[in-house]
């Protein structure tokens, strides 16, 4: 397949790389996993396979042999040789044809998965782009105009998959603004004022959201951490902590909100207060620059019951298919 | 003036945490000790031997640690309490390792980090000094001469790896109160040049790749900690040089070593000078200044 055109960011993806974390290696792979795996299942890759994420403008792509494709994730009103092509729903391309998108209407990621994968060596596990050392997709790096990409062998039942589409209840609704989080991790540094002003302000998505985090703009909480003698190590201001570790989709506070995503640092020096549900960082990827999200705390059990929710709807999914 | 051991640190209960549905984090103190990182290192090995089903990522940090594992396959709980009894049975002083001593060349008070500190001054909290300036008067040392001679006095224990692929966090291996700290910037910098040497809070960071960073700056390295393509020598196993629990030696060089180094480097001819030693924890805590020494004969 040949890029035409990258779009703003376009990379190759899939659902991660594992096992590098102690390394400083963040997992990459898909923001919307649930977008991901689904447009995989569409045209009969397993999940794991590799999909191309577009943010808010999608590329335009050439295919250079008939293949069987899948747009899923939010909505850039995809259309193949100018004619509108249904989200959601494994399609036919015939070799030559052009798959063109508009600004995204509703989410920021789409992804386009064709049957048999994006089919690039993987590096340590993992075809996912992780542009900050270059590794993994294509050279490394966000895709361009000219870039050619090698599809992998599709799967027997590829051309059957035809048609086949996601019922619209089963489809996730990117105009949600409600993030779960479960509070933890560093958060007695803040008073019971601030975790309370974190918990009840509404956050707007500022314009340095992005696969390393999403900063937000709300009320300052720089004075709502709790006094203490800095401990030995962490330096002396109130959100510095001996440097430690931070799991993806934590909120890091030094001053505005940060929420790690995918491509973030794995760890350092600041105060880290929760941490978004699992399913939901899906959700916090489709969420707009802008947007305004309130988060909600849950209790761990609550969390895990959100997860297996999530999990129950892909299996449905997928047998449905 | 100083010990001459290692206090050993009595650690408080360790607060377990659970980072949303899928991580737990575990703080095994808020202070920097060699007790909490050794412990943090101890445990984190033994959970990756005991290959409990569902674990995804083991993370050892300075003092802490932290776990990703499958919900569907692990509770979080069941394995807080796996946790809890692999804290009874570990003895730091009886954990041991393998560890490599690295010599580290460092051109101090280079011209790049130089520059890049005098772009952000509005981000320090002293606009006047250099970062080397600040550390040494703050640390009460009389000149930066002085202040340099101690970080590349002693060696560094690298306590943790993270931040970005290959950056090693290090602790000086010397008693508390030669322990050199220092605030970071006030304001993150958006550039730091790679393999620049940072120092912030109680530690001693090698910035693999350029990007942002907010520790105070010091020199720069002319060896990579990073290689993605693996082609020196040294990254035949990994495409990042140092692991947690390795020894790091800080010497000085000059301007002629550090670009003849560059050469070598950028020929994929250079040999990395360091080798194999078992560390002994309890040595080190009895005598630090004769055990480095002892340690850093192999470097010879």
């Amino acid at each position: 397949m040949r890029i035409l055109d990258g779009g703003l960011v376009t990379t190759v993806q899939d659902t991660g790389r594992y096992g590098h974390y102690h390394i400083g290696m963040p997992p990459s792979g898909a923001m919307d996993q649930f977008a991901h795996k689904v447009g995989n299942w569409l045209v009969g890759n397993d999940e794991s396979d590799a999909t191309l994420e577009m943010t808010y403008t999608g590329a335009e792509v050439e295919f250079e042999e008939d293949v069987v494709f899948a747009v899923t994730g939010a909505d850039m009103d995809p259309s193949l040789e100018d004619e509108p092509v249904p989200t959601w729903t494994a399609v036919r391309a015939e070799a030559g044809d052009t798959l063109s998108f508009e600004f995204a209407t509703e989410g920021a990621r789409s992804y386009l998965a064709v049957a048999g994968g994006v089919d690039i060596e993987p590096v340590m596990g993992s075809r996912s782009t992780y542009t900050l050392i270059g590794i993994g997709g294509h050279e490394g790096r966000s895709l361009e105009g000219g870039d050619e990409l090698p599809i992998g062998e599709p799967a027997a039942d590829a051309d059957a998959m035809v048609d086949s589409s996601i019922d619209e209840e089963n489809r996730p609704d990117y105009s949600t603004n409600e993030i779960n989080v479960v509070m933890g991790l560093c958060d007695y540094r803040l008073t019971d004022e601030g975790r309370q002003r974190f918990i009840d302000a509404e956050w707007k998505v500022s314009d340095e959201a992005d696969r390393v985090g999403y900063r937000f703009e709300g009320p300052d909480i720089t004075d709502m951490f709790e006094e203490r003698e800095q401990p030995f190590g962490a330096g002396p201001d109130v959100t510095n902590v001996v440097d430690l570790g931070y799991p993806v989709g934590s909120i890091q506070m030094a001053g505005q909100p940060i929420i790690l995503m995918r491509d973030a640092v794995t760890g350092g020096g600041y105060v880290t207060v929760g941490t978004v549900v699992s399913p939901e960082r899906d959700a916090l990827a489709q969420c707009r620059t802008y947007s305004t999200v309130d988060f909600n705390a849950v209790d761990v059990e609550e969390a895990l019951e959100i997860r297996r929710a999530r999990d129950d709807l892909l299996e449905e999914i997928q047998e449905s298919l | 003036m100083s010990d001459r051991t290692i206090t050993r640190q009595e650690l408080p209960s360790p607060r377990y945490e659970y980072g949303g549905d899928d991580w737990v984090f575990v703080e095994l103190d808020e202070a920097m000790s060699f007790d909490a990182n050794f412990k943090a290192q101890a445990i984190t090995q033994e959970i990756r031997q005991n290959s409990l089903e569902g674990l995804i990522e083991v993370a050892p940090s300075n003092a802490s640690y932290l776990i990703q594992f499958d919900p569907g396959v692990l509770h979080p709980d069941e394995l807080i309490d796996e946790l809890k009894s692999l804290e009874d049975e570990i003895d730091v002083s009886e954990y041991q390792w393998e560890a490599r001593v690295f010599d580290v060349p460092v051109f101090y008070d280079d011209p790049w980090t130089n520059e890049t500190l005098m772009d952000f001054r509005d981000r320090h909290q002293d606009p006047e000094s250099t970062d080397l300036e600040y550390s040494a008067e703050i640390n009460g040392f009389d000149s930066v001469e002085a202040f340099v001679d101690h970080h590349a006095g002693a060696p560094h224990m690298v306590t943790m790896i993270g931040f970005v692929p290959g950056l090693p966090f290090c602790f000086q291996m010397v008693p508390r109160d030669e322990q050199i700290e220092v605030p970071k910037y006030e304001q993150p910098r958006t550039a730091t040049p790679s393999r620049a040497i940072g120092f912030g809070g109680a530690f001693t960071a090698i910035y693999p790749v350029p990007g942002a960073g907010g520790y105070q700056l010091y020199g720069r390295t002319p060896v990579e900690v990073l290689d993605v393509d693996q082609e020196l020598s040294a990254f035949e196993e990994s495409m990042v040089l140092p692991n947690p629990g390795d020894i790091l030696n800080f010497r000085q060089i000059d301007r002629e070593e550090y670009d003849s180094i560059r050469e070598e480097i950028e020929d994929g001819t250079y040999e990395y000078n360091y080798d194999r030693v078992d560390f002994e924890p309890q040595a080190f805590f009895e005598d630090p200044r004769g055990y480095n020494e002892q340690l850093l004969e192999v470097l010879d």
